[in-house]
């Protein structure tokens, strides 16, 4: 920004504060350094229309109205109380963990914001020292995507955008979503909001997101419904389902400590003449259960129920035939 | 050179930054807008020509410095800096909230404090759009790494390494207590190991605050996280399976550094997976039961065979032992 322009936006920020009235683009003009030098009409109200976008795009609350009934043209004033940042006063520990917050997110969108928020708080008398210490919290959002569907999110937007199913090779199908809002869950990035091709509320994961992401009709038209709690959609489409039993099995001793760790030891038992704990697992999937159970190989042994020991020895066979070709070479 | 667009919400921000603190150095001021003092200089020289319509004495902004010292004796009612935006509350209550649900890490007393205060100044509209969730399941290992970290001790701990499968008792000089990517970690020079180690907190199993002072070597380097836990490093081998479809979400949860899709219509993929430990490959290939066969290094396709030839014969040879079901034996 020139200083010229910068120079004549201050002075119109300070003038439109101080007055009480709407005042007109004639009177604006007249008053405001630096309008003077538009030669023409046609050149100051180019130049006023980018000056009133500038101020909101800054969140300046530029208000329009008339003064009295008798005039004729809309005027411009901003209140003062809608401009101002509210008093705030924070003790130490709540300016340490002010900027612990400033430095939370590892995006330039959220990052870039939540700085400009401190510097409006130390303009504020704020003393927020963002000097890392030795607790580092980080949230980062990597994914393209991210961008984009914040922006759309907070814009009210709807978006479109192709998603592959079910990973890095999964099929890709076209989704239209009012997006509702955009989630973080151990480490992982969500879009929640209303999939208009499913007529139902569903969630994305941002790295199955595929760019463009494109907004589709005008800002302001998606209302998210009152009441929505994004996490909780979240944990509805990851929820790994009620504990349907319990595994009990043998682990040999000194081994499959993953497994030791996942379930309870219930006692030391010799199987096979090996020596060994028996571990009761709860069940939530017997897929995911069969699967670690089959990667401790011969240092496991299912006991209970049938169903899953003969899961696991599928596992086995399974991989004994990918690798039954394999010799030492 | 700072940006363009910062410049303007700078300008509105300095007048009540300076009320606010009389007498600061310009380099303070300039440090804490992170531009150059050069350029603070420009900016108030700018702001010093603004003021109230009349622009007479008195009605601009007015400056008086001191040696390398600035302070405001007018302010042209520029007393309070412009509301946050939306996107500024969002970004900073989003982040407040979530470190108060942190316990352990963070003093979320203090936290929840601050929170209602900025609420209270800034309104909440549209900050219910970016939700986090941080892991929350070992308060007690991060309130004790925390401590350490405070009274600047060692620490005792016995951890899980999934790679190796095993479970070990060190002593560790912490330096860092990181939440990155939804998980929590303790950075520490391992003494055993003698480097620097990042421990998932929920695979510590114990840990314990020594009396002895932490003293991590100097020449301690921490970890770059700026781009990922994950990056490649020499002690990280590469295998390439071919992965049936069933399997291939093993491309999305570990780290690969390619994957070539087969097109014939199967959903397989050849993927070139990153490992440490040439156990924990083994592991993760067995249990996907043929849904992932190891083509590169060939060593570790006989050692996949070998244990599951192995986990057959000892669930074969339990069959029969009494009070428990033997593996297959819902199958004869």
């Amino acid at each position: 920004m020139s200083s010229a322009r910068a120079e004549r936006l201050v002075n119109l920020v300070l003038c439109l504060l101080s007055t009480r009235q709407f005042l007109t683009a004639e009177r604006i003009r007249a008053t405001v350094p630096g309008y003077a030098d538009a030669t023409s009409d046609e050149a100051f109200f180019r130049m006023f229309e980018r000056d009133k976008t500038e101020l909101r795009e800054l969140g300046v609350p530029l208000e329009t109205g008339r003064t009295s009934a008798f005039d004729t043209v809309e005027g411009y004033r901003i209140a003062r109380g809608d401009y101002e940042l509210g008093e705030i006063d924070l003790d130490a520990e709540e300016a340490a963990a002010v900027a612990l917050a400033g430095s939370l997110w590892d995006s330039p969108e959220l990052s870039g914001a939540a700085h400009g928020a401190l510097r409006k708080l130390r303009a504020a008398g704020v003393e927020v020292d963002e000097t890392r210490g030795s607790v580092q919290p980080r949230v980062r959002a990597a994914e393209p995507a991210f961008a984009p569907l914040l922006a759309a999110v907070q814009a009210g937007q709807a978006v479109t955008f192709d998603h592959r199913r079910g990973g890095p090779t999964g099929e890709i199908a076209r989704r239209t979503v009012e997006p509702w809002g955009v989630v973080s869950w151990r480490g992982r990035w969500y879009l929640v909001g209303h999939d208009r091709d499913r007529e139902d509320v569903r969630s994305f994961r941002l790295s199955r997101i595929l760019e463009p992401v494109k907004t589709v009709g005008e800002p302001g038209e998606v209302t998210v419904p009152p009441g929505t709690d994004l996490m909780a959609s979240i944990h509805r489409s990851v929820d790994q389902g009620p504990v349907v039993g319990v595994a009990t099995v043998w682990v040999a001793e000194g081994h499959a400590h993953g497994l030791r760790r996942l379930g309870t030891v219930v006692g030391p038992r010799e199987l096979g003449g090996r020596q060994g704990d028996v571990l009761e697992i709860e069940l939530r999937s017997e897929r995911t259960v069969a699967r670690w159970l089959a990667g401790a190989g011969p240092d496991v042994v299912v006991l209970d129920p049938p169903g899953l020991a003969a899961h696991v020895r599928r596992l086995w066979e399974g991989a004994l035939a990918a690798h039954a070709g394999e010799r030492v070479r | 050179m700072s940006g363009v667009a910062d410049r303007l919400p700078r300008l509105l921000s300095l007048v009540p930054y300076l009320l606010a603190r009389p007498g600061i150095p310009i380099a303070e001021a300039a440090a804490d807008f992170d531009i150059t003092p050069r350029q603070l200089r420009r900016d108030l020289e700018l702001l010093w020509m603004c003021g109230l319509p009349g622009y007479g004495p008195g009605d601009l902004v007015d400056l008086s410095f001191s040696g390398d010292t600035v302070t405001v004796t007018e302010d042209a009612g520029m007393r309070r800096p412009l509301r946050l935006t939306t996107a500024e509350a969002t970004a900073l209550l989003v982040a407040l909230r979530t470190l108060g649900e942190a316990p352990g890490v963070v003093d979320t007393a203090a936290v929840r404090r601050a929170t209602a205060k900025i609420e209270r100044a800034v309104g909440d509209a549209g900050v219910a759009t970016v939700a986090v969730d941080l892991t929350r399941e070992e308060e007690a290992t991060a309130a004790t790494v925390r401590g350490a970290l405070d009274r600047g001790r060692a620490l005792q701990i016995v951890y899980y390494t999934a790679g190796r499968d095993a479970v070990s008792r060190r002593t560790v000089d912490p330096m860092r207590l990181l939440l990155v990517e939804g998980r929590g970690y303790l950075e520490a020079w391992c003494r055993r190991a003698e480097g620097v180690r990042l421990f998932r907190l929920d695979r510590v199993e114990e840990v314990a605050e020594l009396a002895e002072p932490s003293a991590p070597p100097s020449d301690a380097e921490p970890h770059d996280v700026s781009r990922g836990l994950f990056t490649p490093s020499e002690e990280h081998r590469t295998a390439v399976l071919e992965v049936a479809r069933e399997a291939r979400w093993i491309a999305e949860y570990y780290p690969v550094d390619e994957v070539v899709e087969h097109l014939d219509g199967s959903g397989s993929a050849r993927v070139l997976l990153r490992y440490a430990d040439p156990a924990w490959l083994v592991r993760l290939v067995l249990g996907l039961g043929g849904g992932a066969r190891v083509l590169e290094p060939p060593e570790l396709a006989v050692a996949v065979a070998e244990r599951a030839r192995e986990a057959l014969a000892a669930a074969t040879t339990t069959d029969d032992v009494p009070g428990g079901h033997g593996t297959g034996a819902g199958e004869r």
